[in-house]
């Protein structure tokens, strides 16, 4: 019996644009980093809050600009939100954030710091998320599609066992999603470095597969334009080459192995953008876990596959990440990281059909509420990504 | 026991997917996509996750692994042998 098909479904909130997310959160986020402080004691004053602080917001122009306020807007707007609080240091970029939420109809609410002081922000801003949390406390799950799950990937802290193991687990389950007509995404444009005719041969038609490489060859721009060195110890990470993975190539070669055999690449997105119809969609995107899995929370994703090999830890505020391990030593040594463990692959106890169904089953227990390990530890990396220096 | 796969029967290097793996050790490897098993005797230590392999290769040969380039040898590799940054390196970057 596989384990989703048609007739699959799950628990999941359904919000009021008609998206489904799994998760019920009321977040409390600042436009900036000064208003972290305020955000985070809102949070403290009001439990089941979650403060979403990050390091950026002042002085940031054009595309760098853009991709913060998408980057925002696009966390309020995720599906796994049910309410949103907005701190800004000052009310116009705080009501830009605001409206940009608001298009979804889901409640939203800002407040500017200039001219209030923390003490009267954090006040009033408490009063709105007390609210909020009451009335999102009294949404009920109900039965959705297994086609309205947005679901992305990205590995991490990956050695050789994840282009044998982990990977090819992911890249069997979104086989099995792309069937089923559920929207997917994968991303990290500097690790497709040897591999990207590979991902250009897989493209839908010559519209995408022209836009895909339009974002590969804008991204090796970049890394010809800084780079010092043949980026050893950065690509392959120091991680990656402790866990046996020598050049970027044989990285990228793995890392593919997580859009499967069959599925298409059906369109590709800048960075934080959302997509706007079903398949798998490349975005666009940093290699670095946390900035990536930030990236897929804004663009709407409402689960994240993430296999590893030698242990990345990550987690999201909003998006729950499902590790995936094929590593023996790693799922011995790190086990209350890994959701799925996969090593039977390498010793051929399991097929890689039944491994992909373990991390189906996996996903689907998490979408009907079960936490994560990333989520009962307590991670919640938000990076947000930047494009160049400020003004 | 399977102590190291490859994914295509045209790789020259393969992953050590046991730990514990010590020179002169005889060494049984899956090739994935054929379902097919092969031997080789380890001539190094090699820890887990990474290559030992599977021909021996001269500087300037090209490493395939997934039946792709995965980069260029810099060192002479023994079959057998631990094959990894000390002997290969990118073709790109």
């Amino acid at each position: 019996m596989p384990v989703v098909t048609q007739d699959t479904s799950f628990l999941g909130y359904r919000r009021e644009n008609g998206r489904v997310g799994v998760r019920n959160h009321v977040i409390v986020l600042p436009l900036d980093d000064l208003s972290n402080a305020a955000a985070e004691a809102v949070a403290h004053n009001i439990k089941g809050a979650l403060a979403i602080p990050h390091p950026y917001g002042r002085l940031q122009f054009g595309a760098d600009l853009e991709l913060h306020f998408r980057t925002l807007i696009g966390a309020g707007c995720n599906p796994n939100v049910a309410a949103v609080v907005v701190i800004g240091i000052e009310d116009g970029w705080t009501q830009k954030v605001v409206e940009g939420i608001k298009a979804t109809g889901k409640p939203v609410v800002g407040f500017g710091i200039e001219l209030h002081g923390d003490h009267d922000t954090i006040m009033r801003a408490s009063k709105a998320a007390r609210e909020y949390v009451q009335w999102a406390s009294e949404k009920q799950r109900e039965r959705c599609g297994i086609a309205e799950l947005w679901v992305s990937t990205k590995c991490g802290e990956s050695d050789t066992t994840s282009g044998c193991g982990a990977n090819p687990t992911v890249g069997n389950a979104f086989d099995k999603l792309h069937a089923l007509g559920n929207t997917l995404c994968f991303g990290e444009t500097t690790e497709l470095t040897g591999g990207e005719q590979i991902v250009a041969a897989r493209c839908a038609n010559d519209a995408v597969r022209e836009r895909f490489m339009f974002m590969f060859n804008r991204y090796q721009a970049v890394i010809e334009r800084h780079k010092t060195s043949d980026l050893s110890d950065s690509q392959p990470t120091k991680g990656n080459i402790a866990g046996g993975l020598t050049t970027i190539e044989e990285k990228a070669l793995g890392n593919i192995q997580k859009i499967g055999k069959t599925c298409s690449v059906d369109g590709v997105i800048d960075k934080a953008e959302v997509p706007t119809h079903p398949g798998l969609w490349f975005m666009d995107s940093s290699s670095a876990a946390a900035e990536m899995v930030t990236l897929c929370a804004a663009s709407g994703f409402a689960v994240h596959f993430f296999p590893t090999g030698q242990g990345n830890v990550i987690g999201n505020p909003i998006v729950p990440v499902i590790k995936v391990c094929a590593n023996p030593r790693t799922v011995r040594t790190m086990s209350e990281h890994i959701d799925v463990d996969t090593a039977g692959l390498l010793q051929r106890e399991i097929t890689l059909d039944q491994a992909g169904d373990r991390l189906l089953e996996c996903m689907l227990r998490t979408a009907n509420g079960r936490l994560t390990a990333a989520e009962a530890l307590g991670h919640r990396e938000f990076v947000l990504t930047r494009l160049y220096e400020s003004a | 026991m399977i102590h190291f796969v490859l994914h295509d029967a045209r790789d020259t290097v393969a992953v050590v997917v046991v730990e514990g793996v010590k020179a002169g050790m005889a060494l049984n490897g899956w090739i994935m996509d054929e379902d097919k098993m092969i031997g080789l005797q380890a001539r190094q230590d090699i820890p887990i996750g990474h290559k030992v392999a599977l021909t021996d290769m001269s500087p300037g040969d090209t490493v395939i692994k997934y039946g792709i380039d995965m980069g260029r040898v810099v060192a002479p590799i023994a079959a057998g042998q631990h094959a990894h940054v000390h002997n290969i390196k990118t073709k790109r970057w």
